[in-house]
């Protein structure tokens, strides 16, 4: 087992509990802190995915921004445990059972298809170079598009946003 | 690394996610575990991307980003608005758009 099946397996773990740690806290701080924590170990696997770019930007946009943005609303609103709305026991199990149906039914369909092994061989498609001639040429109208929606989204947040 | 491993990786997450958005009554919490679904999906992507050696997957995953970051300003946005009115992230006190 090499350092790239050690580290795959280690940020799988770390991923799949800090996961589970975002839905079982009951306290919403501790739940964004470990939102934070899954990013990070999904960026771990972009690292070894050889999509360095994207990962330096999930860092940067979801743990950085987002993240600090739901982290700031929480701490507005004052919310901790005490507060913490719950919902019944049974409507909780059948929300379990009902993501674990779909998971196994996955799973199963998945579990015997023959697809090829990802080699670990440096490729540079997701060096930014690659990636900006890509963007710039084949992808440029909707990335100008793109603009346009967070322009709306900037201004519909601010009017909705904005005290009466 | 097998292909599958990811596979299941992403739809582990996306589970979870979907677990969460059943499970809890906090609108934020939702909204964090919608965030988790999409993080899912882009990581299946990236992984495909890698599988058939072509840079569209991971512009299409640099999308959802902008996508999620704009989703996220709205969203908070009304969460916030509705904490004024109501006091509370309660998703049931919501289950009448009317007040």
């Amino acid at each position: 087992m090499g350092i790239y099946e050690v580290l795959f397996w280690f940020l799988t773990v770390m991923a799949i509990s800090c996961a589970l740690g975002v839905i079982l806290s009951r306290n919403p701080v501790n739940s964004v802190l470990f939102l934070i924590a899954t990013f990070f170990a999904v960026s771990g696997h972009y690292i070894l995915l050889n999509a360095q770019f994207l990962a330096i930007v999930n860092i940067i946009v979801y743990a950085g921004a987002i993240m600090v943005l739901f982290l700031f609303v929480i701490m507005l609103m004052n919310l901790n445990a005490d507060t913490e709305p719950q919902k019944n026991r049974l409507v909780q199990l059948a929300g379990v059972i009902s993501g674990g149906a779909l998971f196994l039914v996955v799973l199963a369909a998945f579990r015997t298809t023959t697809v090829s092994v990802l080699e670990q061989s440096a490729t540079d498609i997701g060096l930014i170079k690659n990636l900006g001639k890509t963007l710039f040429t084949q992808f440029v109208l909707p990335f100008e598009i793109s603009s346009v929606l967070f322009l709306s989204a900037m201004i519909g947040a601010i009017v909705i946003g904005k005290k009466e | 690394m097998p292909i599958q491993y990811y596979l299941f990786l992403s739809m582990a997450l996306f589970c979870i996610g979907i677990m969460g958005t059943l499970m809890r009554r906090n609108a934020i919490i939702i909204l964090m575990c919608i965030e988790m679904m999409l993080n899912a999906v882009n990581l299946l992507l990236v992984a495909f991307s890698k599988m058939y050696n072509d840079p569209s997957a991971q512009i299409f995953v640099f999308f959802i980003m902008v996508v999620a970051a704009a989703e996220v300003a709205v969203g908070l946005a009304i969460i916030v608005m509705m904490y004024r009115k109501v006091h509370s992230v309660d998703i049931n006190i919501l289950n009448r758009l009317k007040h």
